[in-house]
Protein backbone atom coordinates (compact mmCIF):
# COMPACT_ATOMS: atom_id res chain seq x y z
CA UNK A 1 0.00 0.00 0.00
CA UNK A 2 2.87 2.45 0.79
CA UNK A 3 5.51 3.55 -0.83
CA UNK A 4 8.70 3.92 2.02
CA UNK A 5 10.27 6.21 -0.02
CA UNK A 6 7.22 8.96 -0.18
CA UNK A 7 7.41 11.73 2.92
CA UNK A 8 4.71 10.18 5.32
CA UNK A 9 1.80 12.20 5.13
CA UNK A 10 1.36 12.14 9.13
CA UNK A 11 4.51 12.03 11.31
CA UNK A 12 5.04 12.11 14.70
CA UNK A 13 8.74 12.02 16.87
CA UNK A 14 8.95 11.73 20.44
CA UNK A 15 5.78 13.31 21.12
CA UNK A 16 5.00 14.37 24.60
CA UNK A 17 1.62 15.52 25.51
CA UNK A 18 0.39 17.20 28.92
CA UNK A 19 -2.96 19.07 29.70
CA UNK A 20 -1.44 21.88 31.71
CA UNK A 21 0.51 20.71 34.78
CA UNK A 22 -1.37 17.39 34.94
CA UNK A 23 -0.37 14.11 34.41
CA UNK A 24 2.20 12.82 31.01
CA UNK A 25 -0.57 11.35 28.93
CA UNK A 26 1.80 10.85 25.87
CA UNK A 27 5.54 9.79 26.20
CA UNK A 28 7.94 10.55 23.87
CA UNK A 29 5.18 8.74 21.02
CA UNK A 30 6.28 7.89 17.61
CA UNK A 31 4.63 7.24 14.39
CA UNK A 32 4.45 7.80 10.79
CA UNK A 33 1.78 7.06 8.36
CA UNK A 34 2.18 6.95 4.47
CA UNK A 35 0.45 7.92 2.25
CA UNK A 36 -3.00 4.99 1.79
CA UNK A 37 -2.38 3.69 5.39
CA UNK A 38 -5.17 2.64 7.25
CA UNK A 39 -3.55 2.60 10.85
CA UNK A 40 -5.70 1.36 14.08
CA UNK A 41 -4.60 2.31 17.46
CA UNK A 42 -5.45 -0.19 20.52
CA UNK A 43 -4.55 -0.04 24.02
CA UNK A 44 -6.18 0.06 27.24
CA UNK A 45 -8.45 2.87 28.89
CA UNK A 46 -6.39 5.67 29.49
CA UNK A 47 -3.50 5.28 27.02
CA UNK A 48 -4.03 8.53 24.85
CA UNK A 49 -4.79 6.85 21.78
CA UNK A 50 -8.04 9.52 21.11
CA UNK A 51 -5.24 12.29 22.20
CA UNK A 52 -3.01 11.17 19.64
CA UNK A 53 -6.40 12.02 16.93
CA UNK A 54 -6.78 15.36 18.84
CA UNK A 55 -3.13 15.98 18.28
CA UNK A 56 -3.09 15.23 14.17
CA UNK A 57 -6.36 17.43 14.15
CA UNK A 58 -3.93 20.15 15.97
CA UNK A 59 -7.25 20.33 18.35
CA UNK A 60 -4.75 20.14 21.05
CA UNK A 61 -1.25 21.24 20.83
CA UNK A 62 1.76 19.02 21.40
CA UNK A 63 3.59 19.84 24.52
CA UNK A 64 7.03 18.42 23.06
CA UNK A 65 8.50 16.73 20.06
CA UNK A 66 7.81 17.65 16.49
CA UNK A 67 4.74 16.54 14.26
CA UNK A 68 4.25 17.38 10.88
CA UNK A 69 0.64 16.39 8.95
CA UNK A 70 0.96 16.67 5.16
CA UNK A 71 3.84 18.36 5.14
CA UNK A 72 2.87 21.66 7.55
CA UNK A 73 1.93 21.95 11.13
CA UNK A 74 -1.44 20.25 12.36
CA UNK A 75 -3.51 23.96 12.82
CA UNK A 76 -2.65 24.61 9.23
CA UNK A 77 -3.36 21.36 7.84
CA UNK A 78 -6.82 21.15 9.15
CA UNK A 79 -8.84 21.64 5.92
CA UNK A 80 -7.09 18.16 4.40
CA UNK A 81 -8.40 16.25 7.35
CA UNK A 82 -11.73 15.25 8.69
CA UNK A 83 -13.27 13.65 12.40
CA UNK A 84 -15.73 11.45 12.95
CA UNK A 85 -16.39 11.17 16.42
CA UNK A 86 -17.21 8.44 18.96
CA UNK A 87 -20.65 9.79 19.09
CA UNK A 88 -22.74 10.95 15.74
CA UNK A 89 -22.67 14.38 16.72
CA UNK A 90 -25.26 15.49 14.85
CA UNK A 91 -26.84 18.94 14.78
CA UNK A 92 -30.32 17.63 15.63
CA UNK A 93 -32.25 20.81 14.34
CA UNK A 94 -31.03 20.04 10.37
CA UNK A 95 -32.15 17.43 8.57
CA UNK A 96 -29.81 14.95 7.07
CA UNK A 97 -28.84 16.67 4.32
CA UNK A 98 -28.30 19.87 6.00
CA UNK A 99 -26.10 18.07 8.50
CA UNK A 100 -23.90 16.65 6.02
CA UNK A 101 -23.13 19.99 4.12
CA UNK A 102 -22.21 22.22 7.87
CA UNK A 103 -18.31 21.86 6.87
CA UNK A 104 -18.87 23.32 3.39
CA UNK A 105 -21.44 25.90 4.71
CA UNK A 106 -18.80 26.62 7.80
CA UNK A 107 -15.54 26.77 4.54
CA UNK A 108 -18.05 29.53 2.33
CA UNK A 109 -18.35 26.74 -0.37
CA UNK A 110 -21.05 27.91 -3.01
CA UNK A 111 -24.95 26.47 -2.42
CA UNK A 112 -24.84 24.40 -6.07
CA UNK A 113 -21.49 22.58 -5.67
CA UNK A 114 -22.32 21.85 -1.70
CA UNK A 115 -26.01 20.34 -3.12
CA UNK A 116 -23.61 18.32 -5.53
CA UNK A 117 -21.14 17.11 -2.97
CA UNK A 118 -23.99 16.36 -0.13
CA UNK A 119 -25.68 13.98 -3.20
CA UNK A 120 -22.65 12.30 -3.72
CA UNK A 121 -21.51 11.91 0.34
CA UNK A 122 -25.05 10.17 1.03
CA UNK A 123 -25.16 8.26 -1.93
CA UNK A 124 -21.46 6.99 -0.78
CA UNK A 125 -23.01 5.99 2.70
CA UNK A 126 -25.98 4.61 1.06
CA UNK A 127 -28.47 7.26 2.69
CA UNK A 128 -29.55 8.80 -0.67
CA UNK A 129 -33.36 8.70 0.30
CA UNK A 130 -33.05 9.74 3.68
CA UNK A 131 -31.76 13.49 3.00
CA UNK A 132 -34.86 15.30 4.09
CA UNK A 133 -34.73 13.37 7.74
CA UNK A 134 -34.28 14.65 10.76
CA UNK A 135 -31.67 13.16 13.26
CA UNK A 136 -34.11 11.59 15.80
CA UNK A 137 -35.90 9.76 13.23
CA UNK A 138 -32.81 7.75 12.17
CA UNK A 139 -31.20 4.28 13.71
CA UNK A 140 -27.57 4.47 15.02
CA UNK A 141 -26.05 3.04 12.60
CA UNK A 142 -27.96 5.46 10.02
CA UNK A 143 -26.62 8.76 12.39
CA UNK A 144 -23.25 7.00 11.98
CA UNK A 145 -23.16 6.91 8.35
CA UNK A 146 -24.46 10.81 7.91
CA UNK A 147 -21.35 11.51 10.39
CA UNK A 148 -19.23 9.50 7.91
CA UNK A 149 -20.85 11.52 4.99
CA UNK A 150 -20.34 14.66 6.61
CA UNK A 151 -16.76 13.75 7.22
CA UNK A 152 -16.20 12.50 3.23
CA UNK A 153 -17.73 16.13 2.06
CA UNK A 154 -14.72 18.21 2.65
CA UNK A 155 -12.86 15.29 0.89
CA UNK A 156 -10.05 14.53 3.42
CA UNK A 157 -6.63 13.48 2.63
CA UNK A 158 -6.69 12.01 6.42
CA UNK A 159 -9.71 10.76 8.10
CA UNK A 160 -9.92 10.38 11.94
CA UNK A 161 -12.22 8.33 13.28
CA UNK A 162 -12.32 7.66 17.22
CA UNK A 163 -14.51 4.89 18.07
CA UNK A 164 -16.82 5.49 15.61
CA UNK A 165 -19.08 1.82 15.70
CA UNK A 166 -18.68 1.19 19.22
CA UNK A 167 -22.36 1.99 20.67
CA UNK A 168 -23.06 0.30 18.07
CA UNK A 169 -24.75 -3.85 17.57
CA UNK A 170 -21.86 -6.26 16.04
CA UNK A 171 -23.90 -7.29 12.73
CA UNK A 172 -24.20 -2.84 11.88
CA UNK A 173 -20.66 -2.86 13.21
CA UNK A 174 -19.70 -5.27 10.72
CA UNK A 175 -21.66 -3.78 7.93
CA UNK A 176 -20.21 -0.30 8.54
CA UNK A 177 -16.84 -1.76 8.79
CA UNK A 178 -17.71 -2.89 5.42
CA UNK A 179 -18.64 0.20 3.68
CA UNK A 180 -16.19 2.28 5.16
CA UNK A 181 -13.23 -0.10 3.00
CA UNK A 182 -15.61 0.19 -0.20
CA UNK A 183 -15.54 3.85 0.34
CA UNK A 184 -11.72 3.51 0.81
CA UNK A 185 -12.02 2.30 -2.52
CA UNK A 186 -13.04 4.57 -4.36
CA UNK A 187 -11.46 7.55 -2.23
CA UNK A 188 -8.15 7.18 -0.87
CA UNK A 189 -7.80 8.90 2.14
CA UNK A 190 -5.09 8.02 4.95
CA UNK A 191 -7.26 6.87 7.98
CA UNK A 192 -6.91 6.81 11.78
CA UNK A 193 -8.98 4.35 13.76
CA UNK A 194 -9.09 3.97 17.49
CA UNK A 195 -11.26 1.16 18.85
CA UNK A 196 -11.41 -1.39 21.44
CA UNK A 197 -12.25 -4.58 19.28
CA UNK A 198 -9.18 -6.02 17.68
CA UNK A 199 -11.38 -8.08 15.17
CA UNK A 200 -12.47 -4.80 13.83
CA UNK A 201 -9.05 -3.41 14.15
CA UNK A 202 -7.33 -6.40 11.80
CA UNK A 203 -10.68 -6.23 9.38
CA UNK A 204 -9.80 -2.70 8.66
CA UNK A 205 -6.23 -1.91 8.68
CA UNK A 206 -3.00 -2.63 7.15
CA UNK A 207 -0.96 -1.89 10.35
CA UNK A 208 -1.76 -2.18 13.88
CA UNK A 209 -0.20 0.42 16.53
CA UNK A 210 -0.43 -1.57 20.01
CA UNK A 211 -0.13 1.61 23.04
CA UNK A 212 0.70 0.72 26.34
CA UNK A 213 -0.84 3.40 29.14
CA UNK A 214 -0.21 5.82 32.51
CA UNK A 215 2.15 7.17 30.45
CA UNK A 216 0.74 6.26 26.96
CA UNK A 217 4.11 5.02 24.98
CA UNK A 218 4.07 2.99 21.24
CA UNK A 219 4.32 -0.47 22.19
CA UNK A 220 4.25 -2.61 19.40
CA UNK A 221 3.12 -2.69 15.84
CA UNK A 222 1.19 -5.68 13.98
CA UNK A 223 1.13 -5.49 9.77
CA UNK A 224 -1.99 -6.67 8.95
CA UNK A 225 -1.12 -8.37 5.34
CA UNK A 226 -4.41 -9.49 4.02
CA UNK A 227 -5.13 -8.16 0.55
CA UNK A 228 -7.92 -4.90 0.54
CA UNK A 229 -10.67 -5.65 -0.77
CA UNK A 230 -11.95 -7.61 2.46
CA UNK A 231 -15.27 -8.81 2.98
CA UNK A 232 -17.45 -11.07 5.34
CA UNK A 233 -15.39 -14.18 3.69
CA UNK A 234 -11.96 -12.38 5.57
CA UNK A 235 -13.27 -12.72 8.77
CA UNK A 236 -13.58 -16.52 8.22
CA UNK A 237 -10.34 -17.00 7.01
CA UNK A 238 -7.71 -18.53 8.95
CA UNK A 239 -5.35 -15.99 8.20
CA UNK A 240 -7.36 -13.38 9.94
CA UNK A 241 -8.42 -15.01 12.85
CA UNK A 242 -5.07 -16.14 13.31
CA UNK A 243 -4.08 -12.22 13.36
CA UNK A 244 -6.98 -11.09 15.71
CA UNK A 245 -5.27 -13.88 17.83
CA UNK A 246 -2.10 -12.47 17.88
CA UNK A 247 -3.18 -8.87 18.45
CA UNK A 248 -5.28 -9.82 21.17
CA UNK A 249 -2.19 -11.98 22.99
CA UNK A 250 -0.51 -8.16 22.45
CA UNK A 251 -3.37 -6.30 23.85
CA UNK A 252 -3.24 -8.72 27.11
CA UNK A 253 0.90 -8.69 27.47
CA UNK A 254 -0.07 -4.71 27.64
CA UNK A 255 -2.82 -4.91 30.10
CA UNK A 256 -0.53 -7.39 31.92
CA UNK A 257 1.87 -4.21 32.27
CA UNK A 258 -0.36 -1.66 33.92
CA UNK A 259 -0.66 -3.50 36.93
CA UNK B 1 -61.28 -4.06 18.84
CA UNK B 2 -61.73 -5.35 22.23
CA UNK B 3 -64.25 -3.80 24.93
CA UNK B 4 -61.72 -2.56 27.36
CA UNK B 5 -59.93 -0.11 26.13
CA UNK B 6 -62.76 1.39 23.87
CA UNK B 7 -64.56 1.98 27.73
CA UNK B 8 -61.23 3.00 28.99
CA UNK B 9 -61.87 5.96 26.14
CA UNK B 10 -65.08 6.44 27.16
CA UNK B 11 -63.86 7.11 30.53
CA UNK B 12 -61.41 9.58 29.45
CA UNK B 13 -63.55 11.60 28.23
CA UNK B 14 -65.90 11.46 30.69
CA UNK B 15 -64.83 11.51 34.13
CA UNK B 16 -63.00 15.01 33.79
CA UNK B 17 -66.46 16.41 33.01
CA UNK B 18 -67.98 14.40 36.03
CA UNK B 19 -64.88 15.74 38.54
CA UNK B 20 -66.34 18.80 37.09
CA UNK B 21 -69.68 18.41 37.62
CA UNK B 22 -69.14 17.65 40.91
CA UNK B 23 -67.00 20.24 41.74
CA UNK B 24 -69.95 22.38 41.15
CA UNK B 25 -72.61 20.15 43.28
CA UNK B 26 -69.92 20.92 46.56
CA UNK B 27 -70.01 24.26 45.68
CA UNK B 28 -73.48 24.40 45.77
CA UNK B 29 -73.82 22.18 48.71
CA UNK B 30 -71.28 23.97 50.75
CA UNK B 31 -72.63 27.54 50.08
CA UNK B 32 -76.16 26.00 51.10
CA UNK B 33 -74.50 24.70 54.32
CA UNK B 34 -73.52 28.01 55.48
CA UNK B 35 -75.52 30.31 57.85
CA UNK B 36 -77.19 33.32 55.95
CA UNK B 37 -75.24 35.46 57.33
CA UNK B 38 -71.79 33.56 55.74
CA UNK B 39 -73.19 32.52 52.69
CA UNK B 40 -72.39 35.62 50.77
CA UNK B 41 -68.73 35.03 51.32
CA UNK B 42 -69.00 31.90 48.95
CA UNK B 43 -71.15 33.59 45.73
CA UNK B 44 -72.43 30.43 43.86
CA UNK B 45 -71.72 30.00 40.28
CA UNK B 46 -74.39 31.44 38.74
CA UNK B 47 -73.81 34.32 41.04
CA UNK B 48 -70.65 34.44 39.65
CA UNK B 49 -71.56 34.06 35.85
CA UNK B 50 -73.91 36.94 36.29
CA UNK B 51 -71.06 39.44 37.47
CA UNK B 52 -69.35 38.22 34.35
CA UNK B 53 -72.10 39.56 32.66
CA UNK B 54 -72.59 42.88 34.72
CA UNK B 55 -69.21 43.46 35.23
CA UNK B 56 -68.59 42.79 31.39
CA UNK B 57 -66.99 45.73 29.99
CA UNK B 58 -65.02 46.61 33.17
CA UNK B 59 -63.51 43.28 33.53
CA UNK B 60 -62.72 42.67 30.04
CA UNK B 61 -61.12 46.35 29.66
CA UNK B 62 -59.02 45.60 33.01
CA UNK B 63 -57.97 42.41 31.39
CA UNK B 64 -56.85 43.63 28.47
CA UNK B 65 -54.86 46.17 30.33
CA UNK B 66 -53.38 43.66 32.93
CA UNK B 67 -52.51 41.39 29.33
CA UNK B 68 -51.19 44.50 27.60
CA UNK B 69 -48.87 45.14 30.76
CA UNK B 70 -48.16 41.85 31.34
CA UNK B 71 -47.05 41.42 27.35
CA UNK B 72 -44.89 44.12 27.33
CA UNK B 73 -42.94 43.56 30.45
CA UNK B 74 -42.33 39.82 29.34
CA UNK B 75 -41.43 41.10 26.04
CA UNK B 76 -38.91 43.04 26.98
CA UNK B 77 -37.38 40.70 29.85
CA UNK B 78 -37.54 37.55 26.83
CA UNK B 79 -35.53 40.34 24.45
CA UNK B 80 -33.12 41.29 27.42
CA UNK B 81 -32.38 38.17 28.89
CA UNK B 82 -31.47 36.57 25.97
CA UNK B 83 -28.97 39.76 25.12
CA UNK B 84 -27.54 39.20 28.43
CA UNK B 85 -27.52 35.13 28.23
CA UNK B 86 -25.36 35.84 25.01
CA UNK B 87 -23.07 38.17 27.17
CA UNK B 88 -23.18 35.52 29.95
CA UNK B 89 -22.26 32.92 27.87
CA UNK B 90 -18.89 34.15 26.51
CA UNK B 91 -16.89 33.21 29.94
CA UNK B 92 -17.18 31.98 32.90
CA UNK B 93 -15.43 35.02 34.58
CA UNK B 94 -19.01 36.99 33.00
CA UNK B 95 -21.16 34.67 34.78
CA UNK B 96 -19.05 35.80 38.06
CA UNK B 97 -18.92 38.96 38.11
CA UNK B 98 -23.02 39.44 37.34
CA UNK B 99 -24.55 36.38 38.83
CA UNK B 100 -24.35 38.02 42.39
CA UNK B 101 -26.20 40.98 41.55
CA UNK B 102 -28.95 39.21 39.20
CA UNK B 103 -29.43 37.03 42.30
CA UNK B 104 -29.89 40.20 44.10
CA UNK B 105 -32.85 41.26 41.60
CA UNK B 106 -34.66 38.17 42.36
CA UNK B 107 -34.23 37.85 45.93
CA UNK B 108 -35.74 41.65 46.48
CA UNK B 109 -39.22 40.99 46.91
CA UNK B 110 -41.36 42.60 44.48
CA UNK B 111 -44.00 44.41 47.06
CA UNK B 112 -40.74 46.32 48.35
CA UNK B 113 -39.95 47.12 44.86
CA UNK B 114 -43.24 48.05 43.93
CA UNK B 115 -43.31 51.61 46.21
CA UNK B 116 -39.82 52.45 44.58
CA UNK B 117 -41.16 52.00 41.20
CA UNK B 118 -44.47 54.32 41.83
CA UNK B 119 -41.78 56.84 42.69
CA UNK B 120 -39.93 56.25 39.72
CA UNK B 121 -41.93 56.07 36.61
CA UNK B 122 -45.41 56.88 38.14
CA UNK B 123 -48.20 54.08 38.94
CA UNK B 124 -49.74 52.56 35.95
CA UNK B 125 -48.44 50.21 32.69
CA UNK B 126 -44.81 51.65 32.80
CA UNK B 127 -45.09 50.10 36.80
CA UNK B 128 -46.67 46.95 35.76
CA UNK B 129 -44.48 46.29 32.62
CA UNK B 130 -41.54 46.76 35.29
CA UNK B 131 -42.82 44.72 37.79
CA UNK B 132 -43.82 41.89 35.20
CA UNK B 133 -40.26 42.12 34.10
CA UNK B 134 -38.15 41.35 37.30
CA UNK B 135 -40.27 38.64 37.94
CA UNK B 136 -39.42 37.18 34.34
CA UNK B 137 -36.19 37.93 33.79
CA UNK B 138 -33.93 35.94 35.77
CA UNK B 139 -35.15 32.57 35.41
CA UNK B 140 -35.04 32.95 31.28
CA UNK B 141 -31.76 34.41 31.57
CA UNK B 142 -30.55 31.32 34.14
CA UNK B 143 -32.25 28.69 31.65
CA UNK B 144 -31.22 30.41 28.55
CA UNK B 145 -27.01 30.91 29.87
CA UNK B 146 -27.39 27.14 30.96
CA UNK B 147 -28.26 26.02 27.15
CA UNK B 148 -25.69 28.46 25.41
CA UNK B 149 -22.86 26.72 27.66
CA UNK B 150 -24.45 23.15 27.56
CA UNK B 151 -23.00 22.52 23.66
CA UNK B 152 -22.06 19.35 23.21
CA UNK B 153 -18.29 19.77 23.59
CA UNK B 154 -17.76 17.23 19.91
CA UNK B 155 -20.03 20.11 17.79
CA UNK B 156 -17.59 22.86 19.21
CA UNK B 157 -14.95 20.93 17.85
CA UNK B 158 -16.29 20.41 14.78
CA UNK B 159 -17.02 24.25 13.71
CA UNK B 160 -13.24 24.61 15.22
CA UNK B 161 -12.08 22.37 12.51
CA UNK B 162 -13.62 23.62 10.36
CA UNK B 163 -12.42 27.40 11.28
CA UNK B 164 -15.86 28.13 12.05
CA UNK B 165 -15.87 32.36 12.93
CA UNK B 166 -17.18 32.99 16.39
CA UNK B 167 -19.97 34.75 15.19
CA UNK B 168 -21.36 31.15 13.38
CA UNK B 169 -19.77 29.15 16.30
CA UNK B 170 -22.75 31.28 18.38
CA UNK B 171 -25.43 31.64 16.08
CA UNK B 172 -25.05 27.97 14.05
CA UNK B 173 -24.34 25.84 17.03
CA UNK B 174 -24.66 27.78 20.72
CA UNK B 175 -28.32 29.34 20.05
CA UNK B 176 -29.60 26.99 17.95
CA UNK B 177 -28.60 24.44 20.59
CA UNK B 178 -29.97 26.07 23.49
CA UNK B 179 -33.47 26.40 22.18
CA UNK B 180 -34.54 23.18 24.11
CA UNK B 181 -33.61 25.73 27.45
CA UNK B 182 -35.05 29.11 26.38
CA UNK B 183 -38.04 27.50 25.92
CA UNK B 184 -38.16 25.79 29.05
CA UNK B 185 -37.46 29.47 30.83
CA UNK B 186 -39.77 31.01 28.35
CA UNK B 187 -42.75 28.44 29.89
CA UNK B 188 -41.35 29.59 33.43
CA UNK B 189 -41.53 33.52 31.82
CA UNK B 190 -44.75 32.87 30.89
CA UNK B 191 -46.37 31.49 33.97
CA UNK B 192 -45.16 34.44 36.29
CA UNK B 193 -45.97 36.88 33.46
CA UNK B 194 -49.89 37.44 34.05
CA UNK B 195 -48.98 36.78 37.88
CA UNK B 196 -46.05 39.53 37.75
CA UNK B 197 -48.80 41.71 36.19
CA UNK B 198 -51.72 41.30 37.94
CA UNK B 199 -49.08 42.04 41.11
CA UNK B 200 -48.00 45.05 39.93
CA UNK B 201 -51.21 46.13 39.15
CA UNK B 202 -52.35 45.19 42.71
CA UNK B 203 -49.47 47.28 43.79
CA UNK B 204 -48.88 49.80 41.12
CA UNK B 205 -51.89 49.62 39.13
CA UNK B 206 -53.53 53.55 38.15
CA UNK B 207 -56.41 54.44 39.25
CA UNK B 208 -57.53 56.39 36.82
CA UNK B 209 -60.25 55.59 34.71
CA UNK B 210 -60.56 52.69 32.54
CA UNK B 211 -56.78 52.49 33.13
CA UNK B 212 -56.67 50.25 35.76
CA UNK B 213 -56.17 46.18 35.18
CA UNK B 214 -57.25 43.23 37.12
CA UNK B 215 -55.06 43.46 40.26
CA UNK B 216 -56.85 47.08 40.95
CA UNK B 217 -60.13 46.01 40.03
CA UNK B 218 -59.97 43.08 42.73
CA UNK B 219 -59.27 46.08 45.38
CA UNK B 220 -61.94 48.13 44.18
CA UNK B 221 -64.42 44.82 44.56
CA UNK B 222 -63.36 43.94 47.66
CA UNK B 223 -64.03 46.96 49.24
CA UNK B 224 -67.22 46.56 48.10
CA UNK B 225 -68.09 42.89 49.30
CA UNK B 226 -68.87 42.46 45.49
CA UNK B 227 -67.63 38.81 45.94
CA UNK B 228 -69.44 37.93 42.71
CA UNK B 229 -67.67 40.15 40.81
CA UNK B 230 -64.48 39.06 42.76
CA UNK B 231 -64.81 35.16 41.75
CA UNK B 232 -65.08 36.30 37.92
CA UNK B 233 -62.08 38.79 38.61
CA UNK B 234 -60.24 35.68 39.53
CA UNK B 235 -61.36 33.58 36.77
CA UNK B 236 -60.77 36.21 34.03
CA UNK B 237 -56.97 36.43 35.63
CA UNK B 238 -56.64 32.38 35.43
CA UNK B 239 -58.04 32.47 31.79
CA UNK B 240 -55.05 35.25 31.06
CA UNK B 241 -52.39 32.79 32.67
CA UNK B 242 -54.11 30.31 30.56
CA UNK B 243 -53.90 32.04 27.04
CA UNK B 244 -49.87 33.35 28.08
CA UNK B 245 -49.08 29.76 28.53
CA UNK B 246 -51.05 28.45 25.31
CA UNK B 247 -48.91 31.04 23.22
CA UNK B 248 -45.57 30.00 24.85
CA UNK B 249 -46.23 26.31 24.23
CA UNK B 250 -47.52 27.20 20.81
CA UNK B 251 -44.12 28.95 20.12
CA UNK B 252 -42.05 26.07 21.48
CA UNK B 253 -43.59 23.66 18.97
CA UNK B 254 -43.09 25.94 16.14
CA UNK B 255 -39.31 26.04 16.89
CA UNK B 256 -39.20 22.27 18.00
CA UNK B 257 -41.23 20.12 16.86
CA UNK B 258 -39.31 18.76 14.06
CA UNK B 259 -36.35 18.10 15.47
CA UNK B 260 -36.62 17.85 19.26
CA UNK B 261 -36.91 14.46 21.14
CA UNK B 262 -39.37 16.26 23.46
CA UNK B 263 -42.05 16.43 20.61
CA UNK B 264 -40.91 12.68 19.21
CA UNK B 265 -43.67 10.66 20.28
CA UNK B 266 -45.92 12.96 18.77
CA UNK B 267 -44.57 12.90 15.81
CA UNK B 268 -43.85 9.31 15.39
Amino acid sequence: MSQVDAPPIVELRDVDKRYGDGPLILDKVSLAAQRGDFITLIGPSGCGKSTILKLISGLTPISAGRIVVDGMDPASAVERLAFVFQEPTLLPWLNVSRNVEVPLRLHGTAAAKRAEIVKKSLALVRLADRTDYYPRQLSGGQKMRVSIARALSVSPRILLLDEPFAALDEITRNHLNEELLAIRQQLAWTAFFVTHSVAEAVFLSNRILVMSANPGRMHDELPVDLPYPRTEETRESTAYQKLVGEASRILRSVELLKS
Amino acid sequence: MSAAPKLLRIARRLLPLATGVGMIIAWYAIHLAMSSEQQFLLPTPHEVARAFVDEGPALWGAALNTGGGALLGFGSAVALSFLLALILSLSPLVRASFYPYLMILQMTPIIVMAPILILWVGPGLRSVTIITFLICFFPMVVNTTQGLVSTDRNLVDLFRMCKASKAQEIFLLRVPAALPYFFTGLRIGGTLAPIGAIVGDFYAGNSAGGQGGLGFLAIIYSSRFQMGALFATAAVSCLLGFVFVAGVIALSWLALHKWHESFSQTEN
